[in-house]
């Protein structure tokens, strides 16, 4: 809901002042929804306020027109306070077909504002829609408030002076709804026009009617708002940490990470991916950007993309592969082989729905048993998880320095919600980061391939191409001591211990687990991990806001587990794990700890709404009065 | 000042390593890591820059008897590996050493790939119609018929043709070699070798324990002259042990056929001469079979092109001149930003 209501004047019109508000675009998934989304996300960062977003589009690339499993969304939350999570339900919906509106209409807020394409509530639309009756017209939507514009026609009648064919004049009609809502909220146009003169500058008529569609969306906004049918609002600038900002998605972000590990690492990047939804837009970020020494490859499977980053690791590059939870699988054996050889690799999960293919455009986070023990024998790596999708760049970067490090691979977990959704960012300066230079041995005196540093156990990382270290590796156990093949029961139990002993080691070079929010000793802690960090500590914070002694804690590392997590949870007397799978975070903790955690968990390819953690907090809340 | 010393010259066993070698006695193996390791001291190949990449089976326990780099990966997947690493470091030279499952079964789609990208490397596949180190089931390579424990009624499948699948996947270099062939094998290394681009070789070998003689009909001392023909560019395809059966195409078809010379009319000047640049005669030379064939021995075919590493890196060398010294700062900071004070 939309808190506050003090009006107040705003270029000569009266506009309602808020603090937050959730909008929802909603249309075919060829109407351009994710690209009205974005300009959107980007013209409100603008103006200053926090927000965050959340894409959620349909797996088909163009499913039939018209059908609700054709719809594409956006949504997108923005205030003027701190904000966390895309919003739990919108408060206005643009609908461009009847799909959009049958398939949105019962996430939104009572008393919300539904915009529609009246144009498109024909009576085919309707009925593939699964509408018997025509819901503008009669009650259906008693209780919101409703515009109703023949959008489609209006935009032609924007364009028609540019001469476009009348599939793409169509097509503005995107932009028409984005300059209504651009009035709703008194935001500048200008940023789209740049935008879209950039985009469209070789066909100037597209770029001008797309500007036309904008300034008559806003035009008719202004009608309404003469005619005092519609109340416009104001959200006033968030109080925001001074620097310079941008907005980015995860996807963005894990790419930017990783070239800002191999820098860090003064390594070249050897990435190799298959095509797979959501990370292949890894593989294509990461393409563009070859000047930073990435050999990038698209390869003929998910085995081959795993095989030739670990290949592109042994000839001393860092070997990077992306995938989600079924591409994950194929990979397993050869992160064994990894794990065997000791060779540094990252992989990335971008998880999905599941299993088998599941849902792959929808988000969940059931991948990390996976990552933890999804492999045959004891063969323990580094699990590392992002919670916002900015949160992906500094991963990354640990991600590469773990495994450079402790000659190990790393799985970095992410999620379909992190990789596609945007948030501002406040740009670090990637010098103030720390360098991590890997050193490859050169020195061939009393050489064994399986020479460890005391301290972190990790073995030295010889390289083909250096004269003297000439040496065979593989994944058949080898000999502690010389590298060479041993079957040997007592070193075999030897080589087990230290790889354990090497992954169970990386505790000491990770941070202390920290209270996200809260007190560091109370009744509730709320524990979390990977993209529900939102809504949890949005939701934590609103129960302390009524004097509930709850507490956040987010895990960023599941493996090895932070060496004081432990005592931290035992300072609480209930301790709720909040997942988006059946329990696997749970699982972990109370088998390491014993602890009597209670989990909250949903699985419905939708994240966490804050009431949802909410509702569970004071449940819990309650179960402790006496 | 820097004074070169000239490099001491390595000899055939400079080139082996010191891991007691593990395959059955008698194994066609023993011939090949010999003839590898001849072909290493023939070329000089510099040690540091050699790398074995091999899958699982028998024949991929080769990595650990040479010594050079090494490294013995999982099955069916060393052409992916060796793929990453050529990238990463185009400067080493990369033998991939494989068996006819590792290659054929669960690697085939791996083996496809890199030759279709003609990547720069070597691909030895050791031919031996059988899975040894599981214990002799048939292979996607036996015959059909063959009587393994798990197909003792007789296999049923077809066998796949390793140098015509070579071929059909795009290989720019295609060639065959008898394990025993003491003095060919290396030469046929040496050819593999000199080739830019992905060089895929067969060899044929023999599995003293599970499938014995499976080649005598065609490597047999008493019938090897008649039963394989020795390809070479350039030469007329003759071979037998008079020195007079050639092989030429049938009148009207594309289809070739054995002839003797001075019987029924023919000459020399009928025979074809090989000619290892055409596709078409190489692929009739890898699909002839016993009996009514010989066995084309040699380089069947190569026609270099382009390797997929150069290609690569061409690329990223050209984006590199065109965004020197780019900065992450500055990538991060790209795009819309704005500041809040």
């Amino acid at each position: 809901m939309m808190d506050g209501s003090a009006p107040l004047t705003v270029e000569n019109s009266i506009r309602e002042e808020v603090d937050d508000v959730v909008v929802r675009f909603a249309g075919d998934s060829g109407d351009g929804i994710q690209i009205t989304g974005g300009q959107f996300t980007l013209t409100t960062a603008l103006a200053g306020n926090d927000l965050s977003t959340f894409p959620d589009f349909p797996a088909e690339i163009r499913a039939p027109q018209g059908t609700t499993f054709g719809v594409s969304a956006f949504q997108i939350h923005f205030g003027s306070r701190e904000i966390r999570t895309a919003g739990d339900a919108p408060d206005v919906l643009v609908a461009l077909n009847p799909a959009a509106l049958q398939v949105n209409v019962s996430d939104l807020n009572k008393g919300g504002l539904i915009i529609v394409d009246e144009g498109a509530f024909t009576d085919r639309n309707l009925k593939k829609a699964g509408y018997t009756t025509n819901p503008l017209e009669d009650n259906a939507l008693d209780g919101f408030r409703l515009i109703a514009v023949d959008i489609t026609k209006n935009t032609l009648e924007a364009v028609k002076e540019f001469g476009l064919s009348q599939k793409e004049a169509v097509r503005c009609k995107n932009m028409y709804s984005l300059g209504l809502v651009y009035w709703l909220y008194g935001r500048d146009r200008e940023p789209t026009i740049s935008w879209l003169n950039a985009k469209f500058g070789k066909r100037l008529e597209i770029a001008n009617s797309n500007i036309a569609a904008v300034n008559a969306g806003h035009a008719l906004g202004e009608t309404i708002e003469a005619s005092g049918e519609t109340t416009s609002y104001t959200i006033a600038p968030a109080e925001i940490k001074p620097g310079l900002y941008r907005t980015i998605t995860g996807i963005e972000a894990i790419s930017y990470g990783l070239v800002a590990g191999a820098n860090k690492a003064h390594l070249k990047m050897t990435f190799a991916g298959y095509p797979i939804t959501p990370a292949s837009a890894i593989l294509h970020t990461l393409s563009k950007l070859k000047q930073f020494d990435i050999i990038t490859f698209q390869a003929e499977d998910e085995i081959a993309a795993v095989c030739a980053a670990l290949g592109g690791s042994y000839a001393g590059t860092i070997g990077v592969t992306a995938s989600s939870g079924p591409g994950i699988a194929l990979k397993t054996e050869a992160i064994g082989l990894a794990i065997s050889v000791e060779l540094p690799l990252v992989i990335i999960n971008v998880q999905r729905a599941g299993p088998s293919t599941g849902m792959p455009t929808k988000t969940e986070q059931s991948d990390l048993n996976q990552a933890v023990f999804g492999r045959n024998a004891d063969s323990p790596l580094v699990v590392i998880s992002a919670s916002t999708p900015s949160d992906n760049f500094e991963v990354a970067i640990e991600s590469i320095r773990l495994a450079t490090k402790y000659m190990t691979p790393v799985m970095l977990l992410t999620d379909g919600y992190l990789a596609n959704a945007s948030e501002p960012w406040k740009i670090p300066n990637v010098d103030e980061i720390a360098e991590f230079p890997v050193k490859f041995l050169n020195n061939s005196d009393n050489f064994s391939p399986t020479t460890r540093d005391p301290k972190t156990l990790a073995r030295n990382w010889p390289i083909p191409g250096t004269p003297n270290l000439e040496h065979r590796i593989g994944g058949i156990e080898k000999s502690y001591d010389t590298g060479n093949i041993s079957y040997d029961s007592s070193n075999h139990q030897k080589m087990t211990d230290v790889r354990k002993n090497k992954i169970d080691g990386i505790a000491n070079d990770i941070p202390l687990q920290e209270i996200t929010r809260g007190d560091k000793k109370g009744d509730i802690a709320v524990v979390g991990w990977g993209s529900t960090f939102g809504p949890i500590t949005r939701a934590v914070q609103k129960v302390r806001s009524n004097g509930h002694n709850v507490s956040h804690i987010h895990i960023r590392h599941i493996w090895p587990l932070p060496r004081n997590l432990e005592t931290v949870l035992n300072e609480f007397k209930v301790i709720i794990v909040v997942e988006m799978n059946t329990g696997q975070l749970i699982t972990l903790l109370r088998s390491q700890f014993l602890i009597d955690a209670k989990g909250l968990n949903k699985v419905s390819g939708q994240p966490f709404k804050v009431s949802e953690i909410e509702a569970d907090i004071l449940k819990a809340v309650k179960g402790l009065i006496p | 000042m820097n004074i070169a010393t000239p490099p001491e010259k390595l000899s055939v066993k400079d080139y082996a390593s010191d891991q007691e070698v593990r395959w059955c006695p008698g194994c066609g193996d023993y011939a090949i890591v010999r003839a590898m390791q001849k072909t290493m001291a023939d070329i000089q190949a510099p040690p540091e820059k050699t790398v074995f990449i091999s899958g699982i089976g028998c024949a991929a326990r080769f990595p650990y008897y040479m010594a050079t780099f090494g490294f013995h990966t999982i099955h069916g997947r060393a052409a992916s590996v060796a793929t990453g690493t050529k990238l990463a470091n185009p400067d080493l030279d990369i033998w991939v050493i494989s068996g006819d499952g590792d290659s054929l079964s669960i690697g085939g789609n791996h083996l496809m790939h890199v030759l279709r990208r003609n990547v720069n490397l070597q691909y030895i596949l050791f031919n031996n119609e059988i899975y040894g180190l599981t214990k002799g089931q048939y292979s996607p390579t036996s015959k059909v018929g063959t009587k393994s424990p798990s197909t003792p009624l007789g296999s049923l499948d077809k066998p796949v043709s390793a140098a015509l699948y070579a071929l059909g996947c795009g290989a720019r270099f295609v060639a065959r070699g008898i394990d025993a062939q003491a003095k060919h094998l290396p030469e046929v290394f040496k050819r593999a070798h000199e080739h830019k681009g992905a060089s895929f070789v067969e060899v044929f070998q023999n599995c003293i324990v599970y499938n014995d003689g499976v080649y005598d009909h065609f490597t047999a001392k008493n019938v090897a002259a008649d039963k394989q023909i020795q390809v070479q560019h350039g030469l007329p395809l003759i071979f037998g042990s008079d020195a007079n059966k050639g092989l030429r195409l049938k009148p009207g078809k594309i289809e070739l056929d054995v002839v003797t010379i001075n019987e029924d009319g023919v000459t020399e000047a009928d025979i074809l001469v090989h000619d290892e640049t055409n596709k078409v005669l190489a692929t009739l030379l890898a699909q002839m079979e016993a009996p009514n064939f010989p066995v084309a021995i040699g380089v069947l075919f190569c026609d270099p092109a382009e390797t997929y590493e150069t290609a690569v890196n061409d690329q990223l060398e050209s984006q590199k001149r065109q965004n020197q010294n780019p900065s992450v700062n500055e990538l991060i900071r790209s795009g819309a930003t704005w500041t809040v004070d």
